[in-house]
């Protein structure tokens, strides 16, 4: 046990660079996955999981000890760490992989971030994550890690209240259909839901500040992981196109238009 | 040294068996105040296109579980249903639960598959234990084909929001293919008289020392039908305005329409409505007969969760809203003047 440090919180934030949100994806002529010459950015609930960690430090003050970001990406993913670093993380590891390698799954991931756990010397306290990667959509890489390691998980939070005096965290859920309150022990890793609170802009100070703390550079073979993919993607293919109806004038005709599809009023 | 030999012997024994055999699924079989869930309906449907053995898995506390295994042993394609109560189970946590699920696949276990609705339960639980029995998992698949002869699952599944379909293989090179499944991808498994599905007894597996506890649970009370796997739902967007305005405005049409109700993610994010009843890629994905888009733009990340509805009807005041792309049947004009109108007409 660590006597005096137990009480401070170290905080890791796995963060992903993924295909910019707004941009309309196409797939590409090989059928092997989709364009990628196009704007990225974070994944959205990675920067979630940042500000919320930034968040618990405003709250905690000097409770929280450190705030790592890492991330398991090719070279560019180095953009994605800075954002990270300028919205308040302390400093950054990167798991780099060539930029030829096919993209690792949840479950390489969550081996490589529990090797990068394994070797921080003060230990982890909360590992927060985003609920899911917007291109893969997965949704899977928390509840692995949390797994691994044999820890506590709360998904899909909206709320994260932490007492770093009694090692735990009070973490309300989305659920299907309503909300649900957990208590769970430290170390715990969360995933976040888009409604937990709204990322802040990095600002221009910051952006600069970000550029001198430091970012460590690490491999899978440094790790010890092994991230080849363990599904086969056979092919990547458009989903098959809506026609749209075309538009109609006015409420008569958008009513024509429901009975003829057999949709009438249920009561009267 | 021997002892690991041994081991491995038995191991060669028993996937000589899995191969000649053919695929022995698993199905978590959710359930809410003593009703199976759609969505595992759903999931039993996809495990019976693998074309063998399915068995399906109910937890939950002691009276629950008599209710449910009762009905489950009426449901077409299940061979047996295994069924575990503990208190433990009643409100079913990741940490409770999962030691139960690795003790049931580890070595030895003859099933080849393992598979739930996508629900915010099974997304929390199969992950963590498909991981401690490091196996890869597929999420949210819209098609499966097993093929014996190799030992090998194919899925087809959507990405970037729904943007990208990627067809995947689990190869035989994975003993246990965990994936959850789509519900609106697959019609829901069906009761018959006729059925008896076998009921084992499993014990539980106490966790004396869970890292997690439950504290409360809030769910939205409605008296609509639910979300997920109503035929018809009426969904208001940002140009709601305000909470009153989305109830006053959308209530009484889906009222008349039987429909349950619908968000954007903009109105509920606005708070004019709770985010149980968000539509898109980050909540809720339907595929109803009529889906009715009031004042929504049709941003990708909405479409996501709604394209593949039977008919889409959109209302906007903006004819280059992106939403008339994909509506079947679209009306450029003011919802709060076409709404009453509708109402009225449809009373007739």
């Amino acid at each position: 046990m660590r006597p005096s440090a137990a009480r401070l919180l170290n905080i890791l934030v796995p963060i992903k660079r993924a295909v910019d949100y707004s941009v309309k994806i196409r797939v590409n002529p090989q059928q092997t996955g989709i364009d990628l010459n196009v704007k990225h950015s974070m994944n959205p609930f990675d920067e979630i999981a940042v500000e919320e960690a930034v968040r618990i430090r405003e709250r905690l003050k000097d409770a929280v000890k450190s705030i790592k970001v890492v991330t398991i990406g090719p070279s560019k993913s180095a953009e994605t760490l800075r954002t990270a670093l300028a919205m308040g993380a302390d400093s950054a590891i990167h798991v780099e992989i060539p930029d030829s390698a096919p993209p690792p799954e949840p479950l390489g991931i969550a081996k490589a971030l529990r090797a990068v756990i394994e070797r921080q010397k003060e230990g982890v306290d909360l590992v927060i994550l985003g609920k899911q990667a917007i291109d893969d959509d997965a949704g899977q890489t928390g509840q692995m890690l949390a797994g691994l390691m044999g820890w506590a998980q709360a998904t899909f939070a909206s709320k994260v209240e932490v007492n770093t005096a009694d090692k735990v965290a009070n973490v309300t859920r989305e659920i299907d259909g309503g909300l649900e309150e957990l208590k769970c022990q430290l170390p715990l890793v969360v995933t976040t839901d888009l409604r937990l609170n709204e990322p802040r802009y990095a600002s221009l100070p910051n952006i600069m500040k970000a550029k001198k703390k430091p970012i460590e550079k690490l491999s899978a073979t440094d790790l010890g992981v092994d991230l080849t993919p363990r599904l086969e993607t056979l092919k990547v293919t458009e989903p098959p196109k809506r026609v749209g109806g075309g538009k109609v004038e006015n409420v008569d005709e958008l009513i024509a238009k429901l009975k003829e599809a057999g949709i009438t009023a249920v009561k009267a | 040294m021997l002892r690991t030999q041994a081991f491995s012997f038995r191991r060669t024994l028993l996937r000589t068996y899995a191969t000649a055999s053919s695929p022995n699924a698993l199905v978590f079989l959710e359930h809410r105040q003593g009703v199976i869930d759609s969505g595992s309906l759903s999931a039993l449907t996809a495990a019976g296109q693998l074309g063998g053995q399915v068995t399906g898995l109910v937890l939950g506390g002691s009276d629950e579980v008599k209710v449910i295994i009762e009905t489950a042993k009426k449901l077409q394609g299940l061979s047996s249903v295994l069924h575990s109560s503990s208190p433990q189970y009643t409100i079913p946590l990741p940490e409770t639960v999962s030691p139960l699920l690795e003790k049931l696949l580890s070595e030895g276990s003859p099933f080849t598959h393992v598979i739930s609705a996508h629900s915010s339960l099974a997304k929390s639980i199969l992950p963590r234990v498909a991981a401690k029995l490091d196996v890869p998992a597929v999420s949210d698949i819209t098609s499966v084909e097993h093929d014996a002869s190799s030992n090998s699952t194919t899925f087809t599944r959507p990405i970037y929001a729904g943007n990208a379909i990627s067809t995947v293989r689990a190869p035989s090179s994975i003993p246990i293919k965990f994936f959850t499944v789509r519900s609106t991808a697959f019609s829901p498994a069906e009761f018959s008289e006729g059925a008896e599905a076998e009921l084992k007894t499993l014990d539980p597996v106490q966790v004396s020392d869970s890292p997690s506890e439950h504290v409360s649970t809030s769910l939205t009370k409605s008296d609509r039908p639910e979300l997920g796997v109503a035929s018809r739902i009426v969904s208001g967007g940002r140009a709601l305005k305000n909470a009153e305005t989305f109830q006053s405005t959308l209530y009484p049409l889906a009222d008349i329409l039987g429909a349950a109700v619908g968000a954007s993610r903009a109105a509920v994010d606005a708070g004019y409505a709770d985010n149980s009843l968000q539509v898109g890629q980050t909540g809720k994905v339907v595929a109803p007969e009529l889906y009715m888009a009031l004042g929504i733009s049709g941003a990708i990340q909405h479409l996501a969760g709604m394209k593949d509805s039977k008919l889409i009807v959109a209302v906007n005041k903006d004819p280059d809203a992106p939403i008339f792309q994909v509506a079947d049947v679209g009306l450029v004009a003011d919802l709060y003047e076409v709404v009453p109108e509708l109402i009225e007409k449809l009373k007739r």
